[in-house]
């Protein structure tokens, strides 16, 4: 059985982490992705840049509507993700243009962040 | 003797430095962030190439091509740079400089061949487009193109728009995170996209012109500067791109520019065209303004400001608004409605089914329209009723009308309009 488990938390809180305890919480996400990984419990996964950096995509009438910043509706529901792999943000917007519920709903673009030991970026 | 031929050439070197600075900074700084991929860094190298020039040029003479030698001691100065701070601390330039050390490597291999043709004005339309990508905040939008493309200080640009120096800075910082993070490439766009991306980029033109012509507060000075830079950016736009819109938009902030001088009164307050002084209309700009008009509707395709700017050409033709062609602005009007619906064109429209038909008739119509929630909240919308009632001799109705436009607007030159059609009553 394959399942999503998906990350929340206040980006305000966790801003207030200092650069050592914020590198060492990556540390830690990096050490529990191995262990995972090592047992084969994990396909993947990916920290994302903060929602200051989101983009959100929505097509209507056939026209692509784009706004800067995360998504905000809260009568719709995640109900999946894509993992792209695109040179910039055109590509990624021409690309989730695509995805068919996108005329329905919305979808929320954010670059992902790769985690590091150290001078993890935090803001 | 010789100290004072030093001294002319200096001269000479800083009058040329500052033309340069003045008539190409902006192009220079442009094809600096596409070669180093990064604002600041584009920034440094700028101000580092003109100081390197002041002294450079006095002994080795001025360059026969300044600008390109600007560029490429600008990027040489950047690459030295980042050497220097990788040297120093290696893993944090490394990280810090990421994207940048990107490029500069693959510049590596181009360090020793010359900047050639690097200054085409297509660095420049990239900024305008990287500064007026979608995935930016519309404000943000603003703040960038004033600042990057423009070159005006964080300062004039907050005073302009009458927030803090610290707001618009912010939002400018932010601009560059977005731009830098989400990576939003320095690129001209694709064929298929060009339309909208040309569309958002007028908005942030028409938004910056609106900012510095409706003023009715602040610093008047730097506020009509916007309109200034707002025609310039449309200017150099229609240069590099071929599209209907743009014209429109230059032809409709040059006719509206043309009644600058015409539409206040010494308090400061609007005066409606009807009763302006048309001899105060500036006629070079009307006969620029309706030329580009004629150019773009003779098109087959042109929309919003096109049409607006044909409006504003009847007009300008008129020697007063009797003697207006009404029923041709009724047709564009009811093009413009079809291109772009919206209660207040719709609004506008009745002063023109006033003038052509009778307050009679446009009283249906705004009647109508305050059927209509939005309007219920325009003073505007009240204010225009109050008119047509009072031409049809209706003045207690007129009066309610001008009571009750005054409760839905603070602010206070709409207010004293407002107050002085009710003393007229």
């Amino acid at each position: 059985m394959k399942y999503v488990a998906l990350v929340y938390y206040d980006e305000a809180t966790m801003q207030k982490l200092s650069q050592q305890q914020w590198d060492a919480l990556n540390q830690e996400c990096i050490a529990c992705g191995d262990s995972l990984r090592e047992r084969n419990s994990m396909l993947g996964g990916q920290a994302l840049q903060p929602t200051t950096i989101a983009t959100t995509l929505r097509v209507r009438s056939g026209q692509v509507e784009i706004t800067d910043g995360p998504f905000a509706e809260t009568k719709e529901q995640l109900a999946g993700f894509y993992l792209l792999d695109v040179k910039d943000l055109n590509e990624a917007i021409h690309v989730a243009s695509k995805i068919p519920p996108a005329r329905y709903g919305s979808i929320e673009i954010r670059p992902v962040r790769e985690l590091q030991t150290t001078d993890n970026q935090h803001r | 003797m010789n100290k004072d031929n030093t001294r002319v050439t200096n001269e000479a070197v800083k009058n040329k430095l500052a033309a340069i600075y003045r008539d190409e900074g902006r192009r220079i700084y442009a094809t600096l962030i596409r070669l180093l991929g990064d604002f600041e860094l584009a920034e440094e190298a700028l101000h580092d190439a003109f100081s390197v020039a002041l002294t450079n040029w006095q002994s080795e003479g001025i360059p026969s091509k300044p600008a390109n030698w600007l560029v490429s001691t600008g990027r040489f100065k950047a690459i030295d740079q980042l050497r220097r701070q990788h040297r120093h601390n290696e893993i944090v330039a490394q990280l810090a400089n990421d994207s940048v050390e990107e490029t500069v490597i693959t510049d590596e291999s181009a360090l020793s061949t010359t900047v050639k043709d690097q200054l085409i004005n297509d660095d420049q339309l990239r900024l305008i487009f990287t500064c007026c990508h979608p995935a930016i905040d519309i404000k943000v939008q603003v703040a960038l193109t004033l600042r990057e493309v423009c070159g005006l200080t964080t300062e004039e640009i907050a005073s302009a728009f009458l927030t803090s120096v610290s707001t618009m800075a912010q939002r400018i910082v932010r601009g560059k995170q977005k731009i830098r993070d989400a990576n939003i490439p320095f690129q001209l766009p694709s064929k298929e996209e060009l339309e909208s991306r040309v569309e958002a980029v007028l908005s942030v033109i028409y938004l910056v012109y609106n900012e510095g012509y409706s003023a009715s507060v602040g610093d008047s000075v730097t506020r009509s500067e916007l309109t200034v830079e707002a025609i310039r950016l449309a200017r150099l736009l229609q240069s590099l791109v071929a599209d209907t819109e743009i014209t429109g938009l230059l032809a409709l902030m040059l006719l509206n520019g043309s009644r600058h001088n015409a539409r206040t009164n010494k308090d400061g307050d609007i005066i409606i065209l009807a009763e302006q002084d048309r001899s105060l209309w500036d006629q070079a700009l009307i006969q620029e303004g309706i030329a580009l008009v004629q150019s773009a509707t003779a098109k087959s395709e042109y929309g919003f400001y096109t049409i607006q700017a044909a409006i504003a050409a009847v007009h300008a033709q008129a020697s007063d608004a009797n003697n207006t062609d009404w029923e041709q602005i009724l047709a564009w009007y009811s093009l413009l409605l079809h291109v772009a619906p919206s209660p207040v064109i719709e609004l506008n429209r009745t002063v023109a089914v006033a003038m052509h038909h009778g307050p009679e008739a446009a009283l249906v119509l705004v009647e109508q329209l305050l059927q209509q929630k939005v309007m219920q909240k325009y003073h505007l919308c009240y204010a225009t009723y109050a008119e047509f009632l009072t031409r049809v001799g209706r003045k207690k109705e007129a009066r309610a009308a001008l009571e009750h436009a005054l409760t839905l607007t603070k602010q206070i030159p709409e207010q004293r309009i407002l107050k002085r059609k009710l003393a007229a009553l």
